[in-house]
This record gives C-alpha cells, structure tokens and sequence, in this order.
C-alpha cells in the first residue's frame, strides 16, 4: 500500500512568544496509506481538531512536516491551496459555513474555486450530493431553508464536490438526533467503499469510530498515545479509560465474560459480531433463552 | 488571527486604577480628550505626556500589551504626521519641487502623532482596567439626567453591553467561518481589489446569519428571565464614588490648570 499522508515530528503551539503560549499538538510521527478510513479519537482539547487543520495546511505547524504524496505541503506557501482541494475538510458544525442562493451553487462553490467547469463541475455537484444524502428537489432551494441535517449534508457535499484524495471530517455527526447518525455515518462509509479515498473521521463516538475505521490514532494531551488497528486499540480497555476514553459498550460486556472464564475473543467491536461468537457459545453451554 | 487585536480588551487586576468608580474614568477620560487636544505648546504637552505615562505605570498592566494595543494605529499616526509634516506654513526650511519642509510642519507632525498617541494609550487604559459592564453601567448613570427628554438610556446601556458582549463571540465565529472557507478553497489574499470584495461575500453572510440567530436566541433568554427593560430594576454591584475617586478628580484638576499655566506663560508652537 501507498502511503498518502505522512507526518513528521509535527507540532503546534498557540500563541507563540506571547504569555497565552500552548502547545497544543506535540511531535507526531505517523503514515496514512491510500484508501484507509482512519478514526481520530481524544479527548477535549487533546489536539485533535488542531492536528487535522494541519492536515491541509489550514494550520501551519510550528515544527515538524506534513508530507502529501510525498511533498512537503509547506514548500511552496504560495501552492497551498492546491493542498486543500486534495485534503478535503468538513468542520463541525459546517452547516454554518452555507451562503449561496441556492444549495446546488453551494455545493459547486468549491469545486468552483478548484477551476472544474461545464459538464465537469454538474457532474461533481450532483454526485457529491447524491453521497451526502442532499435531495434532488433540495437543489434549487435556498440553503437557508432547509432542515439542520439537511443543510449539514448540504456542507458535506460542498467539501466532497471538490474530489479531494482524502476527507477529512471533524464529528460530523454532532448534534443529530440517532437515525440522522446513522444516516449520515453510512453515507459516509458508502462513500469510502465506492470511491476508494482516504477518509479521517474524528469522533467522541466511540461505536462509530469501532464501527467504520481501519486504524484508529488516539490522542492525549497534545501527544500521539496510539495508532494501530481498530481491534487492537479498543482491546487495550484500560489503557483507554485511563486517558477518560471509552470503549464501546459491546466491547465492555465481552470483555467482562472472557474475565469470568467464557471463552471468548478479544477486540469484539459490533453487536453483530457479539451474537456471532455468543450464539454457538449459548448453544454449547445448555442456555435456554 | 483577528483575535491577536489587544485594544478594547479587559484585563482583570486590583491596582488602584482598577478600583476607582468607572464613572470618574469616564469624566477623567473626556477631560483628557480636552486636555491633548489643547496643548499647544511642548510643555503644555510634556505635562500631558508625563501624566499619562504615570497614570499607565498605575495601571500595573504589562506595557507590552500597550505596545500591542498601538499596533493597530501605527498606520494613521504615520498618515496624518507625513501630512501634517508637508502642509505647515512658514518659511520652508527645504524645499524639493513643490514638497517643503517647514519648522510649522514638523511641530505640527509631532504633536499630532504624540496626541493620537496619548489618546489611543488614554482609551486602552480605560477599557483595560474597567470590564464592560462597569462600562456600561457608569456610562447609564452619566447619562441618567437624559432622561428628562425622554432619551431611552437603560435600553442604550443595555444594547451597548450586549454588543460588547458579542465582539468576542463574532471574532470567534469569524475565524471558524474563514477557516471553513479557506477549506473550500476561497481565495482572500489575492487578486484585485474587487475579486478581493468578492472574496468577503462567503464570510460575511453567514456571520450576519449567525449574528440574527444569537439575537433571537440571547432575546429568547432575556424574555424567559422576564425582563422587561429598565423601569425598577435594581444593581447587583452598585457603584460609589469613594475618597479614591475625590483625589483623581483633584489630580485631574491639576494636570488642566498646569496645562492651562503652559499654554499661557509660553508662545504656542501649533
């Protein structure tokens, strides 16, 4: 596998040289290769959103590099835009960032901006649309008028309309009631599988992340503590809880049945998975339901 | 950043300027005013000077944000001297083409930048040691006798903290708007100057859309705590005038009379 994304010895402070100095993320060093989905979890103020705008260059590290493709981004401030079409990046909250007339002009307003025209950019536009979930008939509507979720799809598909290689979304699920969740998560998924790019999704939700992600980077107190597969990360539990992170709850309970001797096995992650193994466990054991 | 701007800001403290009434700052403040733009002459403007530089020095404030707070002017003190410094009368002490260089011109370009100077110093340390709502709140007992003509000052006071309230908050917002902005490949340090108004466009509409929403939202909130504009309402922190206040009054009083003894005892330069 390619590597797309790498960084090395990155760090940020806040404020540099001023008494409100903070470091903020501290020497990162890892690769992401093409076509993974990528979870990033952490706690509050762990450097996670700061470590993601570095990503396309929205932030500029204070030390450190961030390699895209193999190129430092930061080698020709002047190209840096060109960065930020290739790194995709959704915010939280982005439905805040809507202001044209219409969502379809919103949607092309990156793409736009990338130099896509003519049939190119209705091509673009509609098919972000289609993979953030935006209704045809939404098209023609003012941005403004439309629901909470439906203007956050609306702002993901404004980021994906610039085909950017890697996506990068910062809890885009915040603030949506459960099946808005679901909705959103599997679209995003959807997208992953059928366009084969890079995806980083930042999340406090760690049944998403458990759910979707290849590797997992977790994140404390500025510092990189993890980055390994899902399975593995969310089988060191206590290490996780000792940082105020969870696993997810299925994760718990199984991991609680292997400690009172069931045989069962570690870095179950879904509740499919669980009835998988417990299934024939039950049937072996004699349990009646 | 937009944040990095330290003029207007509050820095919380317990020196003794901190602690005099607010409404005696604001009286000090507007002599003050007066009292620079009447100096005429450079005693008369070295008494003013040295006042407020003792009266910073009070303040306990690092003078670095002082500095900080200058930053933002520097471009009209520079303006309005290079202006003041070609535009005196007299004889020209130089002369290139139709540019001359007179003594007027440079007392002239002095004393402006020193009193844009002295101003900008005397207001920062205003808001530096007086938080906003002491701001307002001396600002509605000040203007309480406006009143009798049936001028609405609780609902001015109470629309000048909000809007103070929200500064922060919208440069806050600002930020994240650019920024998301940017991500989508908006273009705000080049072109020309129209491409440049163009480039506002994606950040102003949805700031003025996120500024009406927390309107709604912060009136919502008001009404919920029932409030119904001024009439009866009490203070948490009422605010006195103590024998604090009596010596700045008297100080100030001083710093006139001094510049009004300079002004007269010597010829003016401006």
């Amino acid at each position: 596998m390619s590597c797309i994304l790498e960084l090395k010895n990155l760090g940020f402070t806040y404020g540099k040289g001023t008494p409100f100095e903070k470091r903020a993320v501290n020497n990162v060093n890892l690769k992401i290769n093409k076509g993974e989905f990528i979870g990033i979890i952490g706690h509050t103020g762990s450097g996670k959103s700061t470590l993601v705008q570095m990503l396309n260059g929205l932030i500029r590290p204070t030390d450190g590099q961030v390699f895209l493709d193999g190129k430092d981004i930061w080698e020709e401030p002047k190209q840096i835009r060109n960065v930020r079409f290739r790194v995709g990046m959704v915010f939280q909250y982005p439905e805040y960032q809507l202001f044209e007339e219409t969502v379809y002009k919103d949607i092309a307003f990156g793409a736009i901006n990338k130099g896509l025209t003519g049939d190119e950019l209705d091509r673009a536009v509609r098919s972000a649309a289609k993979f953030a979930g935006v209704k045809e008939n939404h098209l023609e509507k003012s941005p403004f008028d439309l629901s909470g979720g439906e203007k956050r799809r609306a702002a993901i598909a404004g980021v994906i309309a610039m085909e950017p290689d890697v996506l990068v979304l910062d809890e885009p699920t915040a603030g949506l009631d459960p099946m808005g969740r679901e909705i959103l998560l599997s679209q995003i998924v959807n997208y992953h599988k059928t366009r084969g790019n890079t995806v980083i999704l930042v999340s406090h939700t760690m049944e998403d992340i458990a759910r979707v992600a290849d590797r997992i980077i977790v994140m404390n107190k500025s510092e990189l503590v993890t980055f390994d597969d899902t399975k593995k990360v969310f089988a060191k539990g206590d290490m996780l809880s000792k940082i105020g992170l969870q696993v997810p709850q299925i994760t718990n309970i199984m991991q609680d049945l292997k400690q009172r001797g069931f045989d069962v096995p570690d870095g179950v992650l879904t509740v499919d998975e669980a009835v998988a193994v417990l299934a024939p466990l039950m049937k072996r054991e004699g349990a009646t339901w | 950043m937009v944040r990095d701007v330290s003029f207007g800001q509050y820095f919380p403290g317990r020196s003794i300027i901190h602690r005099l009434d607010p409404r005696a700052k604001i009286l000090m403040f507007i002599a003050y005013i007066v009292i620079i733009f009447c100096t005429f002459n450079y005693a008369a403007l070295a008494v003013t000077t040295l006042f407020t530089a003792v009266f910073l020095v009070m303040t306990k404030i690092a003078p670095k944000f002082y500095v900080k707070s200058l930053k933002v002017i520097i471009f009209i003190v520079i303006f309005t001297s290079l202006l003041n410094l070609f535009y005196g009368t007299g004889n020209p002490i130089w002369q290139w083409g139709i540019i001359k260089l007179t003594m007027n011109g440079i007392n002239r370009a002095l004393f402006v930048s020193v009193r844009i100077i002295c101003l900008i110093l005397a207001s920062s340390c205003l808001t530096f040691t007086t938080s906003p709502t002491e701001l307002t709140d001396a600002i509605e007992r000040l203007m309480k006798p406006l009143k009798v003509i049936r001028f609405p000052v609780h609902e001015v006071a109470m629309m000048m903290s909000l809007a103070l309230r929200f500064v922060p908050t919208l440069l806050e917002e600002t930020d994240k708007i650019m920024a998301a902005q940017k991500a989508r490949g908006a273009n705000m340090d080049s072109g020309n100057l129209l491409s440049r108004v163009k480039a506002l466009v994606p950040i102003l509409i949805p700031l003025f859309v996120s500024a009406f929403r927390r309107a709604y939202d912060i009136a919502t909130a008001m009404e919920c705590r029932c409030y119904r504009g001024g009439a009866g309402r009490t203070r948490m922190k009422s605010i006195h005038m103590g024998a604090r206040d009596v010596i700045a009054f008297a100080v100030t009083a001083l710093v006139i009379a001094g510049v009004i003894v300079c002004n007269i005892m010597m010829a003016a330069v401006v």
